[in-house]
């Protein structure tokens, strides 16, 4: 009698996780979608840096006060869009930028994120493996990078913003597998959440990577 | 110093004072990992970065 309980516990938990697995992916494609269509917008716009600024501002003022208190209803799913658009909207005036420079270098980019992040998430997927340890490495190692971002706003060294966008890459790729395997692993439940913190690890790790491509680039 | 210097100073400032308390809680109470489930994280990151040098010498 326990086993099948247990049995038929385990069988939910396992429904449970997939469907929040699927929701994510559903969601987080939509939400991926629709920033790039408000960045295609500020790109056209030409929007000036400013107005990346304060979007971006905005954005993250979302996520931090109102997200938490909308995402267990319906009303998270319109505040994750308003998110992900004025995030997208931020990126117009360094794709446009780039754009001017060398086309190739952001299509490269959005190939290299969306390879990247494929690839991390089918690994964490796969193996299973729980990286619920390396919450501290990757929080401290991002306000470690918050303050040389700081640092470097005063100094102005192009090694150390190399650096600081090479860090970037390596502490978005950890979210990412950290973040899926939270969703195998039970640490986050809720779909919203878990899309709000992948797509801040692709939008982050597609910025940087879009400075060290120009950065190497001939152009 | 221009504006735009300013207000990204400020905002990363309080984007640190807000994630402070979960990096400590996140320092303080997560779990300690392996020697095997850091190569967990080494094995992927070094495939990683084989990748970007191959994206960066292709632009």
């Amino acid at each position: 009698m326990q086993m099948n309980t247990t049995a038929v516990r385990s069988s939910e938990s396992i429904l449970g996780t997939n469907k929040l697995i699927k929701n994510t992916y559903i969601l987080l494609s939509m939400t991926l979608l629709f920033s790039g269509v408000t960045a295609f917008i500020s790109v056209m716009m030409g929007a000036s840096q400013m107005m990346g600024l304060a979007s971006t501002i905005a954005g993250i003022v979302l996520l931090w006060f109102v997200l938490p208190k909308t995402a267990n209803s319906a009303s998270g799913i319109p505040v994750i869009f308003g998110i992900t658009g004025l995030l997208g909207f931020g990126l117009g005036p360094i794709l446009s930028f780039y754009l001017s420079v060398n086309p190739s270098i952001v299509m490269t980019a959005l190939g290299g994120t969306g390879a990247i992040f494929l690839g991390l998430s089918g690994y964490a997927l796969t193996t299973r493996k729980d990286f619920s340890f390396m919450a501290g490495f990757l929080t401290v190692g991002f306000l470690v990078v918050i303050g040389a971002a700081i640092l470097n706003i005063f100094m102005g060294i192009p090694a150390l913003f190399l650096a600081i966008n090479a860090a970037v890459v390596m502490i978005m790729s950890g979210f990412i597998l950290y973040q899926t395997s939270a969703m195998i692993h039970g640490g986050e439940t809720n779909y919203i959440m878990a899309t709000a913190s992948l797509f801040l690890s692709i939008l982050n790790l597609f910025q940087a990577l879009l400075h060290l491509l120009g950065a190497f680039s001939d152009d | 110093m221009d504006w735009l210097k300013i207000v990204s100073v400020l905002f990363l400032l309080a984007m640190a004072v807000i994630i402070f308390p979960g990096a400590r809680r996140a320092v303080k109470e997560a779990p300690k990992g392996s020697m095997q489930d850091w190569m967990g994280y080494i094995v992927p990151m070094a495939a990683v970065i084989l990748f970007i040098i191959l994206l960066i010498s292709m632009v």
